[in-house]
């Protein structure tokens, strides 16, 4: 087939290999992720944080800079758990920012106009569909939590002899603990996406449900006095989870067992992927 | 069809048995056949199973009983293999909302298995070849409806299929974007790369495509035509008014091979005659002329698709009232009715 022919042929050359074609799907996701100012002005600011730890690593082992400064090396949070544990909150609150803003509008445009069926009538799975929409989040996540975070840890390493030798875990609590909240906003947000299929919507019930499901936590163990309610929140899920990595058993805040968070979380992924797998279907059957 | 093509002989679609049951309805019942032609019509009425059949051999659905092979594929075991030499085109509208119609059809191209390069190269040939070329890469949610069902046809092409399945394709079209839409079918079918199936309910256009047409019911084959068959056949088959002595002509046409019986109607001299292999019409021209008969009337008789649309309809109800011969699923040839 040619411009010039106008005429049909068939095509007779070269295939791309098949296990790699999801990353078709995030290559043109990829493309159209900064298209909104907003999500280029979100994404920039959220490597704010990252400058001032940064500054501050720098700036507890720089004692001329502290004296131009006039503080004290004591004024200025340890690079310890703590330190870590308030960088994980915020660079996952910027995730999940981004998250709202980016994954409605991988699965709803496809949905909102039965795009569906052109994906799965080529030799390309809904599961490879999920793999191509969720890598654009998981990859634009990794950019603003653990890819940062990990750098900053290594930074800390390379100005303070010896302190990486005592802090593998810290570095092990960063890349876990971004990758778990990574996956739960990444999976909700196309599964609100997919059922809805109406971007805004998606994206405001992004938060409502996090919010929501946390004021549920918090009714549930008021009125069951009780810690378990937790398990209904993703949000605090993360942070038990986070703390475990971060302090072992001296985490100052977990109500819930680390294990049953990690359950938690695990049984909302599941859910979430249990509606991707009645959504995201050719044709929905009306029984 | 492709005289290189080794799959050229073999059935394209072999049906089995196929029974496809939603929910607790059943929707295609034992559907058992295989068809070879180039270009397939599947008509039926609305929800007689067209749709859910062509859903069925794109592994959309589950057969709940049978097999159905493409190409001699399996579409449950094979159905990689099968959406890889299938192009599909979609009854409603689909698209992916705020993308340009290159965008779509080189992304479609790229999922199909093409490199990005020669994805590219293809969706702008597609959209040249379905007359998108000039709007390709505007939004494809600005498009006129008949746009829309271009960009459809040229996202089952651009990976170079060799069998298309078409759903309503001139759904919603007007005529002249009617008339581009079968042209396009039309070429595709001549030029033998690739094979078509053409599910509509407009008899028009199936019997201006196709070359075999399967007529759906309630879930059953009703009916199984080769309309080029039967074309070639009709063709030899003429009805004519003659004036003048009519004795000597029909013997001469007699003695070139002909086949003649007269069927006065009216007072008038009708003939109807078969013509041999090699005898054209032009011979009988002749033969009316230096026996000085006038040859008043020439038609050809030949059955419309309506009339065995109509016939399979009326065979289909009967079947089902009377427990159905077509309820094993053997393609059924209502051939006297029509």
């Amino acid at each position: 087939m040619t411009v010039r022919d106008r005429a049909f042929h068939r095509y007779s050359g070269a295939s791309t290999a098949r296990r790699w074609r999801f990353l078709v799907l995030f290559r043109y996701a990829w493309k159209d992720v900064f298209s909104a100012r907003l999500v280029t002005a979100v994404y920039a600011l959220s490597f704010a944080p990252i400058l001032v730890a940064a500054t501050i690593v720098y700036l507890r082992h720089n004692l001329p800079a502290l004296a131009a400064m006039e503080l004290e090396v004591a004024e200025i949070i340890a690079v310890e758990g703590d330190f870590f544990n308030i960088m994980l909150r915020c660079q996952g609150i910027f995730l999940l920012v981004l998250t709202a803003l980016v994954g409605p509008g991988l699965v709803s445009p496809d949905l909102a106009n039965n795009g569906l069926p052109l994906y799965l009538c080529r030799p390309f799975s809904r599961t490879e569909y999920v793999l191509g929409k969720l890598s654009v989040l998981a990859v634009l996540g990794s950019t603003v939590t653990w890819l940062p975070l990990l750098l900053l840890t290594a930074f800390q390493g390379s100005v303070e002899s010896g302190w990486m030798a005592g802090h593998w875990h810290v570095a092990g609590a960063v890349f876990l603990g971004s990758w778990a909240w990574i996956l739960v906003l990444a999976l909700l947000a196309l599964a609100l996406s997919a059922w809805v299929r109406w971007r805004l919507l998606a994206a405001a019930m992004l938060f409502a449900t996090l919010f929501v499901a946390s004021g549920l936590a918090e009714f549930v163990n008021q009125l069951f006095r009780t810690h378990y309610g937790d398990l209904l929140s993703p949000g605090k899920l993360i942070f038990a989870v986070w703390e475990a990595m971060l302090f072992g058993a001296d985490a100052p805040m977990v109500d819930v067992p680390p294990l049953a968070a990690w359950l938690g979380l695990a049984a909302f992924c599941g859910f979430c992927l249990l509606v991707l797998n009645r959504k995201l279907r050719a044709y929905e059957v009306v029984r | 069809m492709n005289p290189d093509d080794p799959s050229a002989a073999a059935p394209v679609i072999e049906l089995d048995g196929l029974e496809v049951r939603l929910g607790r309805r059943t929707i295609l019942r034992g559907l058992s056949g295989a068809l070879t032609g180039r270009c397939l019509g599947l008509l039926g009425p609305n929800g007689a199973g067209k749709t859910t059949l062509l859903h069925t051999l794109l592994g959309f659905h589950r057969p709940s009983a049978g097999t159905a092979r493409i190409f001699g594929h399996d579409v449950v075991g094979e159905i990689d293999a099968v959406r890889g030499v299938v192009g599909y085109m979609p009854e409603n509208d689909a698209f992916v909302a705020n993308m340009s119609a290159v965008r779509l059809v080189r992304l479609m191209g790229e999922l199909s298995g093409l490199p990005a390069a020669a994805a590219l190269e293809r969706a702008h040939e597609a959209l040249f070849y379905v007359g998108l070329g000039e709007a390709r890469y505007r939004d494809i949610g600005t498009y006129s409806q008949g746009m829309k069902q271009l960009v459809k046809l040229a996202q089952a092409l651009v990976h170079g299929p060799r069998l298309l399945l078409l759903d309503e394709p001139t759904n919603a079209l007007d005529p002249p974007a009617r008339e581009r839409m079968l042209r396009h079918v039309q070429e595709i079918r001549d030029s033998g790369e690739a094979h078509i199936v053409l599910s509509s309910h407009l008899l028009r256009d199936v019997e201006r495509c196709c070359d075999e047409v399967l007529i759906l019911k309630d879930g059953r084959i009703v009916a199984y035509r080769n309309l080029a068959a039967e074309r070639s056949a009709d063709r030899k088959f003429l009805e004519l008014e003659l004036r003048g002595e009519t004795g000597g002509f029909l013997d001469a046409l007699r003695g070139l091979g002909a086949e003649c019986a007269l069927a006065p109607r009216r007072g008038r001299n009708r003939v109807k005659m078969v013509l041999p292999e090699g005898l054209e019409v032009a011979h009988l021209y002749r033969e009316a002329a230096e026996r000085e008969v006038q040859i008043r009337r020439l038609s050809y008789k030949r059955d419309s698709l309506e009339e065995i649309f109509l016939a399979a309809m009326e065979e289909g109800e009967t079947q089902t009232l009377a427990g159905g011969a077509a309820a094993d699923g053997e393609p059924h040839d209502p051939g006297g009715a029509a």
